[in-house]
C-alpha cells in the first residue's frame, strides 16, 4: 500500500511541475464545455427564408408573417420572380423558398386549396426534414385560422385533438441534452490520454528501467500510475457539471453519489485501456494514433448526437464494446431524468465487468523487462 | 537535391513502417465512411413507445395497429395506468407514450371529437421533436381515412429538396471527412512529429546537418503532403462510387482546392510545432485547436447559422469552414471558380499568413 502512495505522489509532483498539463486539467473542460455546448446543436432557430410571394394579398402577407413570427424563421428576402428566388438558394443566402401562386387569397375565398410550394436546400437531409416538418406546422395553423374565419369553426376543431407534453425537457432545450454527453467526452479523454502518454513518456526518456529495478509489483505500479489520473478525471467531472450548471442550466435530478460511483468505475475501465495500450506502444506517436482511432470511432458511436437505437442491429450489438456508449446513456439518465441505482444496475455491471477486464490486460501485459 | 532526395526517403520509411501510422492514415477514413453510412443516422426506426389505451375500443385499437404498422415505432409496454409511466420513462427502453382517453371511439363516433395526449421523452429533444411529428402524420392520415371532418385541408403544401433530392446524408459526411483527415494528416501528425524529434533532441542533429533548414522542413512535410492528397482522392473516389456523391463542378477545380487546403494545413501543423515544446503540447494544441473546430465550427455535422453569434465569428477564422463550403458548392452543386472565389481568396490570405508566421518563429538553434 505505501509503495503504490509513493508513485502516486511521484505521479502528483510531476504532473504538478508541468506547467502545460496543470492548464490542460483546468483549461480543457472550460473549452470543451463552452465551445461544443454552444456549438453542437441541432436546435432549429434562424432558418433563412426567401419568399416568392406572387400573389401580394393580404392573405399571402399574412401567411409571410406568420413565418416569421414563429421564431423559427428569419425572412431574406421577398420577390415574385421564382427564378430570382432560386438563386438565393443556389449561394446560400436562403435555405428554404416559399413559393405562394398567383391566385392563392382568390383560390382561398372560393374554397379551392392552393398549393403552396416549399423548395428546400436539402445538402443537410436532416436539417431540411425539420425545416419541413415546421413549414408544414405553420400551414396547419394558417388553415385553421382560415377555416375559422370562414365560419367554419366546428369543422376546425373536429377529429382528434392531440396534445403533447414532453417531458423532462418541456422546451426541448438541445443544450440539456449535449451537456452531459460533453462531459464523458471530456472525462474520456483526459484520463484516456493522459495515463497512456505518461507511461510512455518513461519509456521514451527510459526512466522505466529505474523503475523496473526497484522491488515494486506490477499491480503495484497500474495502480499507483491510475490513481493520480482517476482523481484528476473526476475532478474535471465535478467542474464541468459545475459549468454545465452555470451555462446551460443543466438539471440535477438524480443523486450525484450513483452519477459518481458510476463514473468512478467508469474511469477505472478508461485507465485501464490507456494503460494497456501504452504497454504496447514505444512512442507517445504510437499511443497517440491508436487512441485517437479508437476514441473517434466510440464517440461516432456512442449516442452523443444521433439516437443508438437508430442504428442497425449490429452496430447495437458492436456497441457492447463501447464504454463511452454506457456512460452517455446513464450520464443522462441521472441527470435528467433522476434514474435511481436499479435503473442502472445492468450498465454498472457492464462497466465493472468491463474495467476488471482492461486492468487485468493492462497488469497482464506489462513488462518489468526492456 | 540527391541529400533533400535522401532526407525525404528517409521521412516515407519512418512514416510508413509503423502500422499505426497506416492504422490512422487509411483506417480512420475507412472506418468514418462507413460508420457515417450505414450506422449514424438520424432516421427513426422501431423507436419503442407505450401505448396507454383507457378505451380498448374498435377505433382506438385501429389506430394502434395503425401506429404500429408504420415501421417507426416498436410496442415495448402496454401500460395499464398513469403512474407506471414514470419508472418507464426512467429505465430508458420507451421513448414515448401514446394516451387514449376514456370512450375514445364513442366520443368519436357521438361527437366528432375525442382527445388524445402524446408524452414524450424529451431528455433526447429532437428524437421527441421527430417521433412527435411522426405520430401526428400518422393519425391526420388515420381521420381522412375514416373521412372525419377536420381533415380536409384549406392548403395544400408541396416540398421540392434541392441538390439532394433523396436527403442522403452521404452528401453531408463525405466532404466533411475530407477535411477531417486532411487537417489530420497534413496538421496534427506533421505538428507531433516535429515535436518529437525536438523532445528527442534529435532536431539538432538535423540541424547540424549540410541540410537548410528550409530543406528540413520541406522533407518532413512532403511525405504527409503526398499522403493527404491520395487520401483525398481515395475518399472522393469512395464517395462517387460506394456511396454515390456527385463531382458536378470542375474535377480539377476539386482537386486544386484540396491541394490548397493540404498546404495551408502543413503550414498550421509547421506553426504549431515552432511553438510546442513536446508532443503532448502539440498533440493538445492540434486537437483542442484543429480537430474540435473542424468537426464542430466549420459547418460539418453542427450547422454554423444556429450557433451564437460569438462563436460564428470564431468560425470565420477557421480554415475547414470555408474549405468545406467550397467543396460541397463544387461538388453538389457543380459551381465554377466565380462562386467561390471569396473561399479560395481566404483560404490562400491564411495560407500566407501562417508561412509568415512559421519562418518567423521557426529557431535554427535550440536552447
Amino acid at each position: 500500500m505505501k509503495t503504490i502512495l509513493y508513485i502516486v505522489q511521484k505521479e502528483f509532483l510531476q504532473i504538478a511541475r508541468d506547467k502545460f498539463l496543470r492548464a490542460a486539467i483546468i483549461m480543457v473542460p472550460i473549452v470543451q464545455m463552452l465551445v461544443l455546448g454552444y456549438a453542437a446543436t441541432f436546435e432549429m432557430k434562424n432558418i433563412k427564408i426567401y419568399f416568392a410571394d406572387q400573389d401580394k394579398s393580404a392573405e399571402s402577407v399574412a401567411l409571410t408573417k406568420k413565418f416569421v413570427a414563429s421564431g423559427f424563421f428569419v425572412e431574406v428576402g421577398n420577390s415574385d420572380n421564382v427564378s430570382i428566388a432560386e438563386r438565393s438558394l443556389t449561394n446560400g443566402n436562403a435555405d428554404v423558398i416559399c413559393v405562394i401562386p398567383e391566385k392563392f387569397s382568390k383560390d382561398l375565398t372560393l374554397q379551392i386549396p392552393p398549393t403552396v410550394q416549399f423548395l428546400l436546400n436539402s445538402i443537410n437531409g436532416s436539417l431540411a426534414e425539420l425545416s419541413n416538418a415546421y413549414c408544414n406546422a405553420i400551414i396547419r395553423n394558417f388553415s385553421k385560422e382560415i377555416m375559422a374565419k370562414q365560419g367554419f369553426y366546428e369543422i376546425s376543431t373536429a377529429g382528434i385533438d392531440v396534445q403533447t407534453r414532453h417531458w423532462y425537457n418541456p422546451e426541448l432545450n438541445y443544450r440539456i441534452f449535449m451537456a452531459p454527453g460533453i462531459l464523458v467526452i471530456l472525462v474520456t479523454i483526459i484520463g484516456w490520454m493522459m495515463t497512456g502518454m505518461n507511461l510512455v513518456k518513461e519509456k521514451e526518456r527510459g526512466t522505466i528501467e529505474q523503475l523496473n529495478v526497484t522491488p515494486i509489483r506490477k499491480y503495484q505500479f497500474i495502480a499507483g500510475k491510475l490513481l493520480p489520473f482517476l482523481f484528476i478525471g473526476l475532478f474535471d467531472l465535478a467542474f464541468g457539471i459545475l459549468l454545465a450548471r452555470i451555462f446551460f442550466r443543466v438539471p440535477v435530478v438524480g443523486s450525484l453519489l450513483t452519477l459518481f460511483t458510476f463514473a468512478t468505475i467508469y474511469l477505472i475501465a478508461i485507465l485501464g485501456i490507456g494503460l494497456f495500450i501504452s504497454t504496447i506502444s514505444n512512442t507517445q506517436q504510437q499511443v497517440l494514433f491508436v487512441s485517437f482511432f479508437f476514441v473517434m470511432i466510440f464517440v461516432l458511436m456512442s449516442g452523443l448526437f444521433t439516437s443508438v437505437e437508430n442504428m442497425p442491429e449490429w452496430g447495437q450489438k458492436l456497441n457492447v464494446i463501447n464504454p463511452m456508449a454506457y456512460f452517455i446513456r446513464v450520464i443522462r439518465m441521472i441527470l435528467l431524468k433522476g434514474s435511481g441505482f436499479a435503473d442502472i444496475s445492468r450498465e454498472m455491471i457492464s462497466i465493472s465487468v468491463y474495467a476488471i477486464c482492461t486492468n487485468a490486460l493492462a497488469i497482464w501485459r506489462y513488462r518489468k523487462i526492456v | 537535391m540527391k541529400r533533400f532526395s535522401a532526407f525525404i526517403i528517409k521521412e516515407f520509411r519512418h512514416l510508413l513502417r509503423d502500422y499505426r501510422t497506416m492504422l490512422i492514415i487509411f483506417g480512420i477514413p475507412v472506418i468514418q465512411l462507413l460508420l457515417f453510412g450505414h450506422v449514424i443516422t438520424m432516421e427513426v426506426k422501431n423507436a419503442g413507445i407505450g401505448i396507454l389505451d383507457l378505451s380498448k375500443d374498435e377505433m382506438s385499437i385501429k389506430l394502434t395497429n395503425k401506429l404500429l404498422s408504420s415501421g417507426y415505432f416498436q410496442l415495448e409496454e402496454n401500460i395499464r395506468s398513469v403512474t407506471e409511466i414514470e419508472s418507464l420513462f426512467k429505465k430508458g427502453r420507451i421513448k414515448e407514450v401514446v394516451v387514449f382517453e376514456k370512450d375514445f371511439g364513442v366520443n368519436l363516433v357521438k361527437t366528432g371529437k375525442a382527445k388524445m395526449q402524446l408524452l414524450t421523452d424529451a431528455s433526447d429533444p429532437n428524437m421527441a421533436g421527430i417521433l412527435e411529428n411522426y405520430t401526428r402524420a400518422i393519425i391526420l392520415d388515420f381521420m381522412r381515412e375514416q373521412n372525419m371532418l377536420g381533415a380536409g385541408q384549406v392548403i395544400l403544401t408541396e416540398h421540392r429538396m434541392y441538390y439532394n433530392e433523396q436527403l442522403r446524408s452521404a452528401n453531408m459526411f463525405v466532404p466533411g471527412t475530407i477535411a477531417l483527415i486532411l487537417m489530420l494528416i497534413s496538421a496534427l501528425m506533421t505538428s507531433v512529429s516535429i515535436a518529437r524529434e525536438k523532445e528527442l533532441g534529435t532536431m539538432e542533429i538535423l540541424l547540424v546537418s549540410p541540410l537548410q533548414p528550409i530543406q528540413i522542413i520541406m522533407g518532413k512535410v512532403i511525405p504527409y503532403l503526398v499522403l493527404a492528397f491520395l487520401n483525398s482522392i481515395i475518399i472522393i473516389g469512395v464517395g462517387f462510387f460506394v456511396f454515390h456523391v456527385p463531382v458536378r463542378g470542375s474535377v480539377i477545380l476539386l482537386f486544386s482546392l484540396c491541394l490548397l487546403f493540404i498546404l495551408l494545413a502543413l503550414s498550421l501543423g509547421i506553426t504549431i510545432s515552432t511553438v510546442a515544446k513536446t508532443q503532448q503540447a502539440a498533440m493538445i494544441i492540434s486537437l483542442v485547436g484543429l480537430m474540435l473546430p473542424t468537426i464542430l465550427l466549420s459547418g460539418f455535422i453542427f450547422p454554423i447559422e444556429n450557433m451564437p453569434k460569438v462563436l460564428q465569428y470564431i468560425s470565420i477564422l477557421m480554415p475547414p469552414r470555408w474549405f468545406l463550403s467550397a467543396i460541397k458548392d463544387v461538388m453538389l452543386k457543380g459551381v465554377g471558380v466565380l462562386y467561390i472565389w471569396k473561399e479560395i481568396v481566404i483560404l490562400i490570405l491564411m495560407l500566407c499568413g501562417f508561412i509568415i508566421i512559421s519562418i518567423r518563429k521557426f529557431q535554427v538553434r535550440l536552447d
